[in-house]
C-alpha cells in the first residue's frame, strides 16, 4: 500500500512543484499537459498492476496444470459445481435485477404512504452480511427451527414444507442481501438524471410505461449493469453462505481443495476457473452497459415528477416494500436481538465481550482506510479513462476488477506471496519492508482489502461519470482547464452521488469482509467479522448475535449518511 | 485551490500509509505468539498460564490451512511461535511443509500417548474430540441401536441418517481414518452407503437438532456438540453411543500444536505446551467438553457422567490419518457424498 500511495501522487497529472516551470502561465499549461499525457495512463497502469499482481501470482499456476486433479474433479464434482454455479448466478442475478430496479422505480416514480422512507430503508439490507442472514435463515426456517416445528405440530409430522437448505433457499437469501446494490445504483441514477428525459417523453405523448421502457431504462443501463455485476461477483466468490444451503459452487470447490487436500497449487489452478467465470460476468456487464454515453447537461436535470398512488395501488406498493424490508432486514435483526438478549441474560454471556471496543475500533479503522484508498484509486483510474481514452487506460480499468473476481481467501494468499516476493526483492538492495512484511502490519491488510474492493468503487464511480457528457469534459479542456481541474471542479461535483455511493459500497463491504481479515490481520488485531465468524463457525449462533448485530449497526451508518445525502440532493434538484 | 479534493485525498492516503508502516511489526519478545485454528475458550487456559508465569500470550485466530500458508510464506520473519489447529491433517501437512521444529521434551512424551503425537516430536495433541454415533432413544430401540460406522451404510438406515457435508474437516478425517484402518475400497463402500442413506447437513449442531426434531434417527457428530446442547438443556432428547467398541475403536481427532521452526524463543513455547499437557490440561479441554490427552487427567464432570470416563478410541496414529486427508476428499468425491 505504501507503494500505491507513494506512486500515485507522483503519477498524477501535476508535475512535482519543484520541477514546475513558473516563468509564465502558458509554459505552465504546456508542462501540465505533457505531464498529464503520461501521468494519467501511468497512474492507471500502476494501480492496475498493484491489483493484478497478487492474483497473477496464483494464476500463473494454470500454465502448468495438474492434469490428474482436473481429471478427478471433472469426473466427480466439477460438472455439478458448474451447474450449481450457473443456476445460482442466473437465479440471484435475475431476481436481484428485477427486485432492485423494480423497487427503485416504485419509490422514485410514485408517491404512496412511506415511499420516501422506503427510498432509503430499502438500502438497509446492504448492512446484513450474507453469512449472517444465512445462519439466521437456517436456524429459524430450517427443519429444526421454530417455524417448521410449528408447521409439523399443526399439520402433522409429514406435512410438506419447502426445503430451506436448498438452491432455492440460497437464491432467496442472496437476493435479499444483494438486491440493494441494484436498488441503490438505480435509485442514484434516477436521482442524478432521468427526470427530464422522462418528462419530455411523456409530453411527446409516450405512456408512462413506454417512457420508462424506452427512455428511462436505457439511461439506467450503466447503473443496472454495474449493480448486477456487483451482485454476480459477490455471489460467485462466496464460499461460506452457500455451504449453509448445501450449494456446491466452483468457489466452494477451490476452498475445499485447498483446505481438504492441502494442495495450494491445485486450489489456485481451480481459482482460475472462478476467474474465468468472473471475466464472463465482466464481459456481460460491458455488453449490458452498452457503448452509448448518456448524460444530460447538468443544469437541466430534474427530478421525476412522482405520481401519487391511491387506494389498493397504494396499499400494494406499501406492502411490497414493507414485506421485502421485513424478510431481508427486520425479521432477521429481530431474531438476532432476541438471541443477544438471551445470551446477555444467560449463564454464559458472549465470549470476549470485554474486548468489544477494540473489535469495533479495528473494524471502523480498517473500513475507513480501505474506502479512502479505493476511492482515490478509482477516481484516478476513471479520470485517466476520461482524459486519455484508449486501450491502455480502459484495459487498466477493467483489470482492476480482478481482485473482486476471486474468492477472498485466494486474494489473501496472493497478497501474502506478492508482498513476500517484494520483500525478498527489496532485501537484495539492502533493506526489506519494515516489520514482518505482508502480515505484521495493517499495510498488507489494507492492500488486500483494496485489491478486493476497488472494483465496486470503480464501477460505481464509472457509471456516475458516464452520465457526465463527454462534451462537458472536452469543452472545459478546450477552454484551457487542466485535467485535474476538470476532474475536481466538474466531474467530482457532477458525479457526487456516485462517489458517495461508492464510498458506502466499499465501506460496507469492508466491514463485512471476513476471509482476508482472517488471514492477513496483524496478530492481536481482531475485527467484528472475525469475532462473529469464530462463534458462528462453532455453530454458536446465539453467541454470535451481538457481534453480528454490531456489524449491521456499523454498516448502517454509512448507508444512513448516504440516504440523507441522496434525499437532500433530490430536494435541491426539485427546488 | 484548484484540485484540492483530489490532492487532499492523496495526502491523506500517503500519510496514513506511512503512519501504518511505522506502527507495524512488534517482534514480541517475552511474549508467546500463537497462530491458532482453535477458537473456543482459549482465553481461560491461557490467562491462567499468564497469571502463573507472567508470560504474555498473543493470538492470531484463523482457519487452519490459511494460517499454515501464512507461516510458510512468512518464513524467518514469522511472528508465530506456536501453530495450533483442531485437526491432525493440518498438523501432518505443516510438518511436511517444514514449519515446525522437533521438541525434545520428556514431560510431553510422558504426558501424551504415542499415537497422539508426531513420531518425530514436531507436534503434540492437546485434546481429544471423538466423532461418534448419536441417536434418538425415542425412535431407535435398544436392540436396533447401530454400534459401528459401517452399519449406517446398510439399507435399513436409508433416510434415517444425518451426516455433515464433505467440505468439513471432521467428515474428512473420519473418512481418512476409515481408509487407514480398512483400506480405500472398503472405506469407499461404507461412504457410498452413507451417501445413499443420509441427509447431508451444514454442521453438527443442525445434525443433533435434526435428530431431536425427527428429521433423522441417528447422526454422526463430535461428542462435545452434544455435551454443549445437554449443558443448555439436560433433557435434550439425543443420546450418544461409542462407535466400533470391541473393533477398531471410535474415531478421535485431535486439537494439537507444535513449535514453529523460526520461533523467537522455542524454550518458552515448549514450556507452554508442557503446561497445556499437564497442569493446564483441564483448563484447556474442559471449557469445550473435550477429552484430555493426558491419561492421568480426568475428563470434566458432564462428559464423564453422561458419556463415560473412557471409551475405546481408534489407535491409528493421528499422523497417519492426517496424511490421508487428501485421499479422503477424493474418496468422498468418488462416493458422490455431497
Amino acid at each position: 500500500m505504501t507503494d500505491l500511495a507513494e506512486r500515485a501522487p507522483a503519477s498524477a497529472d501535476e508535475p512535482d512543484p519543484s520541477s514546475r516551470p513558473t516563468s509564465s502561465d502558458s509554459v505552465r499549461l504546456e508542462a501540465g499537459d505533457r505531464a498529464s499525457r503520461w501521468g494519467w495512463p501511468t497512474a492507471a497502469v500502476a494501480i492496475a498492476l498493484l491489483v493484478v499482481a497478487p492474483v497473477a501470482f496464483l494464476a500463473t499456476s494454470i500454465l502448468d496444470p495438474n492434469e490428474e486433479v482436473w481429471r478427478a474433479q471433472w469426473q466427480s464434482r466439477l460438472p455439478g459445481q458448474l451447474a450449481d454455479t450457473a443456476i445460482l448466478l442466473v437465479g440471484v442475478g435475475v431476481s436481484s435485477l428485477l427486485l432492485g430496479s423494480g423497487l427503485a422505480w416504485l419509490v422514485t416514480a410514485y408517491r404512496f404512504p412511506g415511499s420516501r422512507l422506503f427510498g432509503w430503508l430499502l438500502i438497509a439490507p446492504l448492512a446484513m452480511p450474507s453469512y449472517v442472514l444465512g445462519f439466521v435463515t437456517i436456524s429459524v426456517f430450517g427443519f429444526t427451527g421454530p417455524i417448521q416445528g410449528w408447521w409439523r405440530d399443526t399439520f402433522g409430522a409429514d406435512a410438506w414444507f419447502p426445503p430451506v437448505d436448498s438452491m432455492g433457499g440460497a437464491i432467496v437469501v442472496f437476493t435479499l442481501v444483494l438486491y440493494p446494490y441494484v436498488f441503490l445504483l438505480a435509485r442514484t441514477a434516477l436521482a442524478d438524471q432521468a427526470g427530464s428525459a422522462y418528462d419530455v417523453a411523456r409530453s411527446l405523448g409516450a405512456s408512462p410505461t413506454e417512457a420508462a421502457r424506452r427512455v428511462v431504462l436505457p439511461l439506467l443501463r450503466p447503473a443496472l449493469a454495474a449493480g448486477s455485476g456487483i451482485v454476480l461477483m459477490e455471489t460467485l466468490t462466496d464460499f461460506a453462505t452457500v455451504q449453509y444451503f448445501g450449494v456446491d459452487t466452483v468457489s466452494v470447490g477451490v476452498v475445499r481443495i485447498w483446505r481438504g487436500t492441502f494442495d495450494r497449487d491445485a486450489a489456485s489452478e481451480f481459482a482460475t476457473l472462478v476467474l474465468a467465470i468472473a471475466l464472463l460476468i465482466i464481459g456481460l456487464e460491458r455488453i449490458l452497459r452498452g457503448r452509448a454515453r448518456y448524460g444530460e447537461a447538468a443544469g437541466a436535470a430534474t427530478r421525476l415528477a412522482a405520481r401519487r398512488l391511491r387506494g389498493w395501488r397504494a396499499i400494494a406498493a406499501f406492502s411490497t416494500c414493507a414485506f421485502v424490508l421485513l424478510v431481508s432486514f427486520g425479521a432477521p435483526t429481530a431474531q438476532l436481538v432476541v438471541w443477544m438478549i438471551e445470551e446477555a441474560t444467560g449463564p454464559r454471556g458472549t465470549p470476549r465481550v470485554d474486548r468489544f471496543q477494540e473489535f469495533f475500533t479495528n473494524s471502523v479503522i480498517l473500513a475507513a482506510l480501505t474506502a479512502t484508498v479505493c476511492i482515490v484509486a478509482a477516481l484516478l483510474v476513471t479520470s485517466a479513462q476520461r482524459f486519455r481514452p484508449g486501450p491502455v487506460t480502459s484495459v487498466s480499468a477493467r483489470a482492476t476488477a480482478i481482485g473482486y473476481a476471486v474468492p477472498g481467501p485466494v486474494v489473501a494468499i496472493g497478497v501474502v506471496l506478492a508482498l513476500v516476493a517484494l520483500d525478498d526483492f527489496l532485501e537484495r538492495f539492502g533493506s526489506g519492508l519494515p516489520g514482518v512484511v505482508a502480515t505484521g502490519s495493517l499495510i498488507g491488510l489494507v492492500y488486500a482489502y483494496s485489491v478486493r474492493f476497488l472494483a465496486p468503487g470503480l464501477n460505481t464511480i464509472e457509471s456516475g461519470l458516464a452520465q457526465v457528457p463527454e462534451a462537458v469534459t472536452s469543452s472545459a479542456r478546450s477552454l484551457g482547464a487542466r485535467p485535474s481541474v476538470v476532474a475536481a471542479r466538474i466531474h467530482l461535483p457532477l458525479s457526487r452521488a456516485s462517489i458517495l455511493t461508492a464510498i458506502v459500497l466499499v465501506t460496507v463491504d469492508a466491514v463485512k469482509e471476513l476471509p482476508i481479515a482472517f488471514l492477513l490481520r496483524p496478530i492481536g488485531f481482531d475485527t467484528l467479522s472475525v469475532w462473529t465468524y469464530n462463534l458462528a463457525s462453532e455453530s454458536r449462533f446465539e453467541q454470535a448475535a451481538l457481534p453480528a448485530l454490531t456489524i449491521i449497526v456499523v454498516a448502517l451508518v454509512p448507508v444512513a449518511l448516504l440516504s440523507r445525502q441522496l434525499s437532500k440532493q433530490a430536494a435541491e434538484v426539485t427546488t | 485551490m484548484t484540485n484540492t479534493p483530489l490532492r487532499t485525498a492523496l495526502v491523506i492516503a500517503s500519510v496514513s500509509a506511512i503512519a501504518l508502516s511505522a506502527c507495524g511489526g512488534d517482534d514480541g519478545e517475552g511474549t508467546i505468539q500463537i497462530y491458532t485454528g482453535r477458537h473456543y475458550d482459549l482465553e481461560e487456559a491461557f490467562t491462567q498460564f499468564a497469571d502463573e508465569t507472567g508470560i504474555n500470550i498473543e493470538f492470531l485466530e484463523g482457519s487452519d490451512a490459511e494460517l499454515r500458508e501464512r507461516i510458510a510464506a512468512e518464513g524467518e520473519d514469522t511472528q508465530a511461535d506456536i501453530y495450533m489447529t483442531v485437526d491432525a491433517g493440518n498438523l501432518a501437512t505443516a510438518s511436511e511443509q517444514g514449519i515446525f521444529q522437533p521438541i525434545d521434551s520428556e514431560i510431553l512424551t510422558d504426558a501424551i500417548p504415542e499415537n497422539l503425537r508426531d513420531p518425530d516430536n514436531e507436534w503434540f495433541a492437546l485434546s481429544v474430540r471423538a466423532r461418534t454415533i448419536v441417536y434418538s432413544p425415542e425412535r431407535v430401540p435398544a436392540d436396533e441401536l447401530p454400534t459401528t460406522y459401517a452399519e449406517l451404510a446398510q439399507p435399513e438406515w436409508n433416510d434415517r441418517v444425518c451426516l455433515r457435508n464433505s467440505s468439513n474437516t471432521y467428515t474428512q478425517s473420519l473418512v481418512a481414518s476409515l481408509i487407514a484402518s480398512r483400506g480405500y475400497d472398503e472405506a469407499l463402500e461404507i461412504v457410498s452407503g452413507w451417501a445413499d442413506n443420509a441427509e447431508i447437513l451444514a454442521n453438527d449442531v443442525i445434525a443433533l437438532n435434526s435428530v431431536a426434531e425427527g428429521l433423522c434417527d441417528v447422526a454422526i457428530t463430535n461428542h462435545y456438540y452434544l455435551a454443549r446442547l445437554l449443558e443448555d438443556d439436560p433433557d435434550f432428547p439425543v443420546e450418544l453411543v461409542w462407535a466400533d467398541q470391541g473393533g477398531q475403536g471410535t474415531h478421535v481427532n485431535i486439537s494439537g500444536a507444535g513449535v514453529t521452526k523460526y520461533a523467537d524463543d522455542p524454550e518458552l513455547a515448549q514450556q507452554l505446551l508442557e503446561w497445556l499437557a499437564t497442569d493446564g490440561q483441564s483448563a484447556f479441554v474442559d471449557g469445550n467438553h473435550e477429552y484430555p490427552v493426558n491419561p492421568d487427567v480426568p475428563p470434566e464432570a458432564l462428559i464423564a457422567t453422561t458419556f463415560g470416563e473412557t471409551f475405546e478410541a481408534d489407535q491409528v496414529n493421528a499422523a497417519d490419518f492426517g496424511a490421508l486427508n487428501a485421499e479422503a476428499v477424493r474418496l468422498l468425491d468418488e462416493a458422490g457424498y455431497e
